[in-house]
């Protein structure tokens, strides 16, 4: 019982993480079809960032969290500034070039950064400095830490905010309209380019919201770590159904649970024989059986159209 | 007349698919205020005059001036900018909008507000966005849907779908409204409700463009009158003229004059 309840706590949290990276691939994906995979890559750069200046922060005599809420936001900071690059560089120029094309490049992209966080940082794990003290709350028999709370908090308010800013404002409003019909926006006077570059913008900073996040949680980080949490999380939108904010969202934590959940029976199920480190293989199982009997997703209504 | 008069001209527009002459050297002049007819049997290049007019398509020669401006050709955000606003043969609408979001979609161009406003909700941009879901509101009361205001776009009847189209064109404050078949598929009662909205929309000083099959529609409400056959103006005059013109009767019919 308490392991099932201590799979679910470490799920939610891990599932938080998930659905602010599968945010990022399906804004993009919902407005111009296009499979960024370069997006993990931009959450491993924001983890590195954040890692960057709280190093050099950390002899400065500022409380912890000041300086942890700094690296952050440089870290928020200088990955907009990446997406908006990518975006820009790399992608508008192939705006009307056929569908693979952009998504070559996407995986070119990918490749570039992880060479250049390898040049930057190096090929080794990095320890990212512990900068909250962890405390550690009992409950029914499961543990879990503040870390995990302020995770699971953090991404509940910035998705909250997401959902309002889309939902309800100007901005949001404009995107929706493109992500529905880029020509006719057009002709209402929405400046696509701008609307496109803001989805990139904006998932790039919820990727690196993430980063930070998977840095304090995990403790480590690497310049590869972004590949394996991008196609995680890009198998939680299209768990999800991806081009749809809420799948993505749903699809996280979802994928989030059930991991937590596969890594802590697997040692039962198959009698000892495969062990907790196996957890990766339940994400792509997941995403296997999605493909096979629901590609459309949880939440997508249409397949086809986009495809 | 007087340059002040002159709204729109279309100076010997001409747009090429392959061999096909969609628009052959087309030309006109459309006056402030009025209601202008553009008829055609089908496939005479009525649509592909407003995709150039739009910025759509881009004319291989000829040009458009509006209200004394000489249009860039391929750039239907600046169209809008400038005042031209359209709806669609087949309806374009933002099926996954409700109706009032279609229609502040539509308030874009003349509203400012950016990202940094939407997540600071600084006063300015509250207040913008309220008026933005003001004039919206006063838009669907304008074109009889207000009712539907939080419906889906995709869920409304076809007619009302029409009248959305037209309320989101509006939005854009237009000078010249643009519409492409606007009584296309709709019975004898929604056509003649359509009547008094476009005419209601004339009266208030938006100078109207109208495309149409419905030749009744056409002759009633229009001031003047344009024909395009193959891609070529074969008449312009007031509706009386036209529907007697020789050219006409044949483009619609077919066969010689009797």
């Amino acid at each position: 019982m308490d392991t099932l309840l201590q799979q679910l706590i470490n799920g939610l949290t891990l599932g938080a993480v998930y659905a602010l990276v599968a945010l990022g691939y399906t804004m993009v994906y919902g407005i111009i079809g296009l499979i960024n995979f370069a997006h993990g890559e931009v959450v491993m750069i924001g983890t590195m960032v954040a890692f960057t200046v709280i190093v050099f922060l950390a002899g400065s005599g500022m409380p912890p969290l000041v300086i942890l809420g700094i690296g952050l936001l440089v870290a928020v900071a200088a990955c907009m500034v990446l997406g908006w690059a990518l975006e820009r560089i790399a992608y508008r120029p192939l705006r009307h070039a056929p569908r693979l094309t952009p998504l070559i490049t996407a995986i070119g992209m990918s490749i570039v950064l992880q060479n250049v966080a390898m040049i930057i940082w190096g090929r080794n794990y990095i320890t990212f400095p512990p900068m909250i003290h962890k405390e550690i709350y009992e409950l029914g028999g499961a543990s879990f830490t503040n870390v995990q709370v302020a995770i699971v908090c953090l991404a509940a308010l910035v998705m909250l905010g997401l959902t309002y800013l889309v939902q309800r404002t100007r901005i949001g409003m404009a995107m929706r309209a493109t992500a529905e019909n880029q020509q006719v926006a057009l002709l209402m006077g929405v400046d696509i380019n701008r609307v496109i570059a803001m989805a990139f913008v904006i998932g790039s900073a919820l990727g690196a919201l993430a980063g930070c996040m998977v840095g304090s949680y995990y403790e480590i980080a690497h310049y590869q770590m972004g590949f394996m949490l991008g196609l995680k999380a890009f198998t939680a939108a299209v768990l999800g159904g991806i081009g749809n904010m809420a799948g993505a969202m749903a699809g996280g934590l979802l994928l989030g649970v059930i991991e937590a959940l596969g890594a802590g029976y697997i040692g039962d199920l198959t009698g000892d024989f495969l062990g907790s480190h196996y957890q990766d293989i339940f994400a792509f199982i997941v995403l296997i059986i999605v493909l096979m009997f629901r590609p459309s997703g949880l939440f997508g209504e249409r397949t086809g159209d986009r495809a | 007349m007087s340059a002040h008069q002159v709204l729109l001209e279309a100076h010997e527009v001409a747009k090429h698919f392959g061999g096909v002459k969609a628009l052959h050297d087309v030309s006109l002049t459309i006056r402030r205020g009025e209601i202008y007819g553009l008829i055609g049997p089908n496939g005479a290049g009525k649509t592909t005059f407003f995709n150039c007019l739009t910025g759509l398509y881009r004319n291989e020669s000829g040009h458009f001036v509006f209200d004394g401006v000489k249009l860039a050709a391929d750039a239907p955000h600046k169209a809008a900018e400038i005042g031209i606003a359209r709806t669609f043969q087949n309806i374009r609408l933002f099926g996954n909008m409700t109706a009032i979001e279609n229609v502040m979609v539509g308030r874009h161009l003349r509203t400012r507000a950016g990202v940094f406003g939407a997540i600071s909700r600084n006063a300015a941009t509250r207040a913008e966005e309220a008026a933005i879901a003001r004039r919206a509101e006063e838009l669907l009361h304008y074109v009889g849907i207000q009712e539907r205001a939080h419906d889906y776009a995709r869920h409304l009847s076809y007619g009302d779908q029409r009248r959305l189209e037209i309320a989101r064109a509006l939005a854009t404050e237009p000078k010249l409204l643009a519409l492409d078949e606007p009584a296309a598929g709709m019975n004898g009662t929604e056509t003649e409700a359509l009547r008094l909205l476009v005419e209601g929309i004339c009266r208030d000083g938006v100078t109207v463009l109208l495309i149409e099959h419905d030749v009744k529609l056409v002759m009633g409400l229009c001031g003047r009158v344009a024909v395009l056959d193959y891609g070529e103006k074969i008449c312009e005059d007031v509706p009386a003229v036209v529907q007697k013109d020789p050219r006409v009767i044949e483009a619609y019919l077919g066969g010689s004059v009797a």
